[in-house]
């Protein structure tokens, strides 16, 4: 018999994003790996219900390369379109409709990024594009700056989930702000994802412990010396992440506090 | 006998086609699966069920995507 423990996230009750319910509360991109096959070995083991996707020609001189889709099936995992590139609301709104198209949904990521080396989110441009984006019927989870201002605005304009970046896209420097992150999980009624920074699996734990809905991350798996590997780091991450949350952390103390009792002890 | 042929772009490229073609006959064309791609042509999307009975116009500029990697 299998003795194996069951994984934590065995009395999580997952969650919920635009009227879809995922149990994996890890997401997962597709971009940056060496092939297809690994790409796809990789989500299966990372366990992610939802994976991002780019939009892009095709090849005309090469129509018999293969395609992501041939590795990864959309039937099994859902393809969450993204508008990397794109640095307006119409180049968003364009790019997502060819996305709605082609795969027959309409829950996005939008993100319009600034110039590099941040890449930061040009949050202007973002707030345009979702409410174009919005306007033309698409569910939109936002990549954004760890701003609680700009965050709200995204919010009550409709976006379904706020997704601010831990850090700067594919920097894998972890969670840089954990406080500002608290402080955008405790006002956001939408569910809150880290999207972006998570360098290793540490990185998703503290991101989930702080109460985090769920982690985006894509460098951290491709990235890694053994894929494959990380990719199962990063679930148990998440759901160890999310189980310390739901366990609710002891308080931290200014001074040692014995673990065990100091009465009974032997004495010469 | 003259050829009526088309001129328009697709992906930004150049493209001359021989006579009266559909999206669905351009696609097949080229060789793309239409179950795997999206089309837009003068960035109007064209829904896919109407592959086969949009016709192309000369001028056109047709844009054919897919889904690749991405985070």
């Amino acid at each position: 018999m299998d003795q194996r423990i069951e994984p934590a996230a065995a009395d999580d009750d997952g969650w919920t994003v635009a009227g879809r319910r995922f149990r994996s509360r890890l997401i997962v991109g597709t971009g940056k790996y060496k092939d297809f096959e690994q790409t796809a070995a990789a989500i299966e083991a990372s366990g992610a219900e939802i994976v991002t996707v780019a939009v892009r020609r095709v090849n005309l001189a090469d129509p018999g390369a293969p395609m992501l889709q041939d590795y990864v099936d959309p039937k099994r995992v859902m393809y969450l379109p993204n508008t990397a590139g794109c640095h307006t609301a119409q180049e968003a709104v364009r790019t997502l409709r060819l996305a709605r198209e082609a795969g027959g949904w309409n829950l996005v990521k939008l993100e319009v990024l600034g110039p590099p080396p941040t890449l930061y989110p040009d949050m202007a441009a973002t707030v345009e594009a979702a409410a174009a984006l919005i306007k033309d019927g698409f569910e939109v989870m936002v990549y954004c700056a760890d701003d609680p201002v700009a965050a709200k605005r995204l919010e009550a304009m409709g976006c379904v989930a706020i997704m601010p970046l831990g850090a700067p896209i594919g920097s894998g420097l972890g969670i840089q702000n954990p406080a500002m992150l608290s402080m955008l999980i405790e006002q956001t009624e939408v569910p809150l994802l880290v999207d972006a920074g998570v360098g290793t699996a540490s990185d998703a734990a503290i991101a989930m412990e702080l109460g985090c809905d769920a982690v985006l991350l894509n460098s951290a798996i491709a990235m890694a010396k053994d894929p494959i590997r990380m990719a199962r780091a990063m679930r148990l991450a998440v759901e160890a992440g999310r189980e310390a949350f739901l366990a609710g952390r002891m308080a931290r103390r200014m001074g040692a506090d014995p673990s065990s009792p100091l009465t009974g002890l032997i004495r010469r | 006998m003259i050829e009526r042929m088309l001129s328009l772009t697709v992906n930004g490229e150049a493209r001359m086609l021989a006579g009266p073609t559909t999206v669905a006959m351009l696609l097949a064309g080229l060789g793309f699966d239409a179950r795997k791609v999206a089309v837009e042509r003068n960035e109007a999307i064209v829904p896919r069920s109407t592959y086969g009975e949009t016709w192309l116009s000369p001028g056109d500029a047709l844009e054919i995507v897919h889904f690749i990697g991405g985070g």
